[in-house]
């Protein structure tokens, strides 16, 4: 795959997500519409999507999308797998020639479960371990198999991603054929770290995906501490540090996800002074356990999982972030054009304060293998949050 | 007559270039319809022209302009006013982050809330003094490095209860101008070498004279609006950080 060098000029790339709280399926076209409002924010040097709810019929499936240089790359990889996994079913990913997308590389799409050797078959089999199981072996071909890359690997989601404008992107996938609860969209102007098709955005890992505006200066700390727990970053941008992040502190250290955003985007200390307890023990914990977590630098970031949509900015919001909502619709993006674009008429528009997430999650029940890390009422920490399902009290007052 | 112009499926040149022709046509008055996020509308147009703009202007709102009088009649984003030499931004809803950024002049007047770093870098020359009045409440760093010009913050038409009239970090690196708050600000917003003090005659003056343009442009009620006392927040010395790099 090509690899180009930006030259540094200005800075901005372009976000846009959309979910439904119901689960209903949005068109494809409707978030390439969103982020192609944003077009100015990009320079043609990356554009990617998730979509959440695009296999149903192998929903209990991890779905792997592989993006392989070359025919052997592929073979390394369907070997892994067959030894590693059971393979329900395989296919192209539909692609077709797009004006402008030049030598793309092969992608194939994979619905596999893990294939426990032995006794741990019964032990595991079935159970939390299989997210464990795949986080590695997605770490072991990315790691070990040249030229190809794991660019998601979650049940009943994908990400699409390449070198092009957001539009390129969205007709060289045949987008408008997907249609989805959850989309997310980026638009890339890369400017300190290359501009090719494994490092346009998203970055996932299992169901996660992420898309980020800024640079994460702190991507050298973040990739060690990530190390020690086994994750390796092979995609040479530092955005991928953040996916990581965010599977290690709720998925695995089960943090209720208002405490990671916390980690990742803390309240200065000077701010900590004036809190009371036990807020101020809560937040020097977070602070004190998870500082190598911690993102310096701008960014805007957009992250998704089966069952929810989170938006969030530094603690100085160096970049833009602007939400919206519509009946059971919730937007974010860089711009409040880019939720115009595909909602006029938006009942709330708001943009949230710096490290505030913006927290929406389906409907209990809507999907299936469902994922909620709101875990429980909300904290009463001093950090604000926008979260839907809101409190339960709340919920009523407004009924 | 005012002169009508569709902004939608227009990429900015193309709209840009529509209202340059119109003004060199000698067009006084534009209304611009279905703007969304086209940027740089109206920027480094130097001319006396009314323009009323329905959607969502895109960045840099105004940016460099020297003349026009701008009404946006909803929100608008990041970087309203950029540089802007003199004029007028009327925004009937919100404004995003850097609003005013290195203004130099004229006037921008927001209904709502603004977002970050609004009014950074300000500055002012002899009678050339901007000024930015702001309903709602503003994000951090108001008035961060502010250098000259004029900030008044009502905070009373505001759609976030929850927060406090201004962010932290009030001020960081302000060394000139001066920022006018209705009812007070807890010093803990404000960054360093900063005084809050009670305002005089003089500057209830200034207060009064413009929000009285304020109100009559948005429809509020100044009695209203001045009902409350003011507090001026101002650089304690003239050189605050005269002594950060000396040795």
């Amino acid at each position: 795959m090509e690899i180009f060098i930006p030259n540094k000029e200005q800075a901005g790339c372009g976000l846009s997500g959309v979910i439904n709280r119901k689960g209903e399926l949005i068109k494809g076209e409707v978030i390439i519409e969103s982020i192609c409002c944003q077009m100015e924010r990009g320079n043609g040097l990356g554009a990617g999507y998730a979509a959440y709810g695009i296999y149903p019929e192998f929903a209990e499936y991890y779905c792997l999308h592989v993006m392989a240089d070359h025919k052997q790359a592929l073979k390394d990889v369907e070997e892994i797998l067959a030894h590693k996994c059971y393979l329900v079913h395989q296919e192209r990913i539909p692609t077709r020639p797009t004006p402008g997308i030049v030598s793309p590389p092969r992608f194939r799409r994979y619905f596999v479960k893990p294939r426990y050797e032995g006794e741990l078959r019964e032990i595991c089999e079935g159970t939390l371990d299989e997210d464990d199981y795949m986080v590695e072996l997605v770490m072991h071909i990315n790691k070990n198999v040249s030229g190809a890359y794991v660019i998601s690997s979650g049940r009943n989601m994908g990400a699409f991603k390449g070198v092009g404008f957001p539009d390129q992107i969205a007709n060289f996938f045949r987008l408008e054929e997907y249609s989805a609860y959850i989309w997310t969209a980026h638009n890339r102007f890369p400017t300190n770290t290359p501009g090719w098709w494994g490092g346009a955005h998203p970055f996932t890992i299992l169901d996660w995906s992420i898309v980020h505006n800024g640079e994460i200066s702190s991507y050298g700390t973040n990739r060690r501490y990530l190390e020690m727990f086994g994750y390796h970053c092979t995609l040479l941008t530092d955005t991928e540090v953040v996916a990581y992040l965010l599977d290690l502190l709720i998925r695995r250290h089960r943090l209720p996800i208002e405490l990671a955003c916390m980690a990742l985007a803390p309240p200065f200390w000077q701010e900590i002074d004036r809190m009371e307890e036990p807020d101020k023990s809560v937040c020097t914990a977070i602070r004190t356990v998870y500082g190598a977590a911690m993102l310096n630098g701008p960014f805007a970031i957009l992250f998704a999982y089966n069952g929810g949509l989170v938006g969030l900015n530094d603690r100085v919001k160096l970049r833009p972030l602007v939400a919206a909502k519509k009946g059971d619709y919730y937007y974010m993006a860089s711009e409040e054009a880019a939720i115009r674009a595909i909602c006029p008429d938006p009942e709330e528009v708001w943009c949230p304060k710096a490290g505030e997430p913006v927290i929406v999650e389906l409907e209990p029940d809507t999907i299936p293998n469902q994922r909620s890390y709101l875990r429980g009422e909300a904290l009463s920490i001093s950090a604000p949050v926008c979260r839907f399902p809101l409190a339960a009290e709340e919920e009523e007052e407004e009924e | 007559m005012a002169f009508e112009i569709d902004a939608k499926e227009l990429h900015y040149r193309e709209l840009n270039k529509l209202i340059r022709k119109a003004i060199a046509q000698g067009e006084k008055h534009l209304v611009l319809k279905n703007v969304n996020g086209q940027r740089y509308i109206a920027a480094g147009v130097s001319a006396e022209v009314d323009i009323d703009i329905y959607g969502v202007p895109g960045l840099d709102l105004g940016a460099f302009m020297r003349g026009p009088r701008i009404r946006v009649h909803g929100n608008t984003q990041d970087g309203a006013g950029n540089t802007m030499d003199d004029g007028k931004i009327i925004v009937e809803g919100m404004a995003g982050d850097v609003v005013g950024y290195a203004m130099r002049g004229g006037k921008i007047f927001v209904a709502s809330d603004v977002g970050y770093r609004v009014g950074i870098h300000m500055k002012a020359y002899m009678d050339k003094i901007p000024v930015i009045v702001i309903g709602g409440k503003a994000g951090d760093f108001l008035g961060e490095y502010m250098a000259g010009g004029i900030i008044i913050l009502l905070g009373m038409y505001s759609r976030y209860p929850e927060r406090p009239i201004a962010g932290i970090f009030l001020g960081t690196g302000m060394h000139g101008g001066v920022i006018y708050v209705r009812g007070g600000v807890p010093e803990t917003q404000l960054g360093g070498a900063l005084q809050i003090e009670e305002v005089n005659e003089e500057d209830q003056k200034i207060i009064e004279q413009h929000l009285s343009e304020y109100s009559k442009d948005l429809n509020y009620k100044l009695e209203e609006i001045l009902a409350e006392k003011f507090v001026k927040i101002r650089p304690k010395t003239h050189r605050p950080y005269g002594k950060l790099y000396a040795y």
